[in-house]
């Protein structure tokens, strides 16, 4: 990744619906030139798609959320990855990880009610023949995701004015 | 009543600009700042966590007045590495409660009654003060946009009288952003040798230089080291203003004078403070300054907004090339400095400094800081264009 693709990556990281006018005076580019970099992270897959961060909290929905631990057998010349295939194409799966230590997949799954979510993992999850064991602990609150942190007032604690 | 137990000296510096407007800004809730003077970053948290380990750790005694020795060496080390200064840990570093005290100290140092210091202005504001507080005569030496708020030879050496005594250089410069080529620097070092001056050159703001300008020290020119003192500290680049930590770097018997100074009335910086800048210094030369290359981009990417916002208001801005601070001319407007931020901060709630404040050459300026928020910096220029629509 070029030095320029890294500052465009970093900028829309800040903020990703900035306008690419605006987006190109701050990094010093032709506005040509930032719309190409974008296109091309976008094409290479460095960029997957723009989403905003919701506090679910602030709405009416409830959601139920867990991160699900698991222990699966990995698959000759495959791996991982079979297994985390069919695992990613459960819609209740948000996040799915490959992880080191005591069990190989970090699922974070959420699901409209706690019935549900115990339904995917006790008839969807489960029975994958290469699971062997899973543990779930629910979220109880968010404080921070992707960076931003939840609930945090917006204040400067500086002074208003100094020399 | 008590008034007259006041020595009439002190009574005679006028308070600073700022603090009418402090009070101002200080009762509206919705105000957008752009009146700071300091990073919008906090300190890295191993930084902070220094601090606080140290505090745990029972650190709780003074330190030698010059300061702990291990923070001296980074300095040492990081001043030669950075700016090709060479300086002695033992004897040529002074740690001071900021570069503040470091000012202080020095103007107290070097200036006799009556004595002039040269001050390119606009400035900061404790120039004028302090060398009114060491008995010695301010000398205001005017910069101009035209010139890039660069200072220039010719206005200097004019002002140059058998009294003058001390030129302070403070490049980048608050408020202006200016920086001040080699060349430039060259041609004051030649006038300081000619007519014998010392020069206090305050770098606080060294690490802060964009598009690829790098501040030179005057101290590195040849004949300069015995006639310079460096002054510097950690509040901008590595974002600790409330930590209070600085220092200067001088000969031998320059800072020998300050710390007479320091050691009778500060006695030391506070531990915390030097452990965590020690530790600053430590990390940041093993990650080649990682964390301040992070907050200069930033700055970067927002003093290129800035600017051009301004311009496109229609409000002429010259381009800095240091520090973190645009300085746009409101000339045309027909308003004051002051007149311009009172009325900015009273109909739209927007905080900037005016520029007079920093000096008279200042006026028909106001100073903005950009290291604050994006959204909130966007916000205010649409209530900056919005009030000059209202002119």
């Amino acid at each position: 990744m070029s030095d320029k693709q890294r500052q465009v990556l970093d900028l829309l990281n800040e903020d990703c619906r900035i306008p690419l006018e605006r987006a190109a005076l701050m990094l010093g580019m032709d506005i040509q030139e930032v719309a190409e970099i974008i296109d091309t992270l976008e094409k290479e897959r460095v960029i997957l798609c723009y989403r905003p961060v919701v506090n679910w909290d602030r709405t009416q929905r409830t959601v139920v959320e867990a991160m699900i631990e698991v222990k699966v057998t990995p698959q000759r010349d495959f791996g991982f990855d079979a297994v985390a295939r069919r695992i990613n194409s459960f819609a209740e799966v948000r996040s799915l990880y490959l992880m080191s230590g005591t069990y190989d997949l970090l699922i974070q799954v959420t699901a409209p009610t706690l019935k549900e979510l115990a339904q995917f993992i006790s008839e969807r999850l489960s029975p994958l023949e290469t699971v062997t064991g899973t543990s779930t602990s629910f979220v109880l609150k968010r404080y921070k995701q992707d960076g931003v942190v939840f609930d945090q007032p917006d204040e400067d604690r500086r002074l208003s004015i100094s020399p | 009543m008590s008034e007259r137990f006041i020595n009439p000296a002190i009574s005679a510096v006028p308070p600073s600009a700022i603090r009418r407007f402090f009070d101002i800004a200080g009762t509206m809730k919705d105000a957008i700042s752009l009146g700071v003077g300091e990073p919008d970053f906090v300190t890295p948290f191993p930084v902070r966590n220094t601090a606080i380990e140290s505090l745990l750790d029972g650190e709780t005694s003074y330190t030698s007045n010059a300061g702990i020795l291990p923070l001296r060496q980074e300095i040492a080390w990081y001043l030669r590495n950075r700016f090709q200064l060479d300086y002695a840990p033992e004897g040529e570093v002074l740690v001071t409660v900021g570069a503040s005290e470091a000012i202080d100290i020095a103007l107290r140092a070097l200036v006799r009654p009556g004595d002039e210091v040269l001050i390119p202005e606009p400035c900061y504001i404790s120039y004028q003060a302090c060398t009114l507080f060491a008995s010695g005569v301010p000398v205001p030496v005017p910069t101009h946009a035209e010139n890039d708020f660069e200072l220039r030879a010719q206005d200097l050496e004019v002002r140059i009288t058998p009294q003058s005594r001390v030129i302070i250089l403070s490049y980048p410069s608050n408020p202006t952003g200016a920086v001040m080529p080699l060349e430039r620097l060259r041609e004051v070092a030649a006038l300081a040798i000619q007519h014998d001056l010392f020069v206090i050159c305050d770098e606080i703001y060294a690490e802060l230089c964009y598009e690829g300008f790098e501040q030179q020290s005057i101290a590195t020119l040849p004949g300069m080291r015995e006639r310079t003192m460096v002054v510097s500290g950690f509040s901008k680049a590595f974002a600790m203003t409330g930590f209070r930590l600085g220092y200067l770097c001088a000969p031998r018997a320059i800072v020998a004078a300050c710390a007479r100074i320091h050691q009778y009335t500060i006695m030391c910086a506070s531990r915390q403070s030097q452990v965590a800048s020690y530790n600053a210094l430590k990390q940041g030369r093993e990650t080649k300054y990682a964390d301040v290359a992070r907050m200069r981009e930033s700055y970067d990417r927002r003093r290129r907004l800035m600017v051009q916002s301004f311009r496109d208001m229609g409000l002429p801005c010259f381009l800095p090339r240091g520090a973190f601070y645009a300085f746009p001319s409101i000339r045309h407007t027909g308003l004051s400095s002051e007149q311009f931020c009172e009325r900015l901060l009273h109909e739209q709630q927007v905080v900037t400094v005016p520029g007079n404040a920093f000096g008279p050459s200042g006026e028909g300026h106001i100073r903005c800081c950009y290291a604050t928020a994006t959204d909130k910096l966007v916000e205010a220029f649409v209530r900056i264009a919005r009030f000059l629509d209202t002119l």
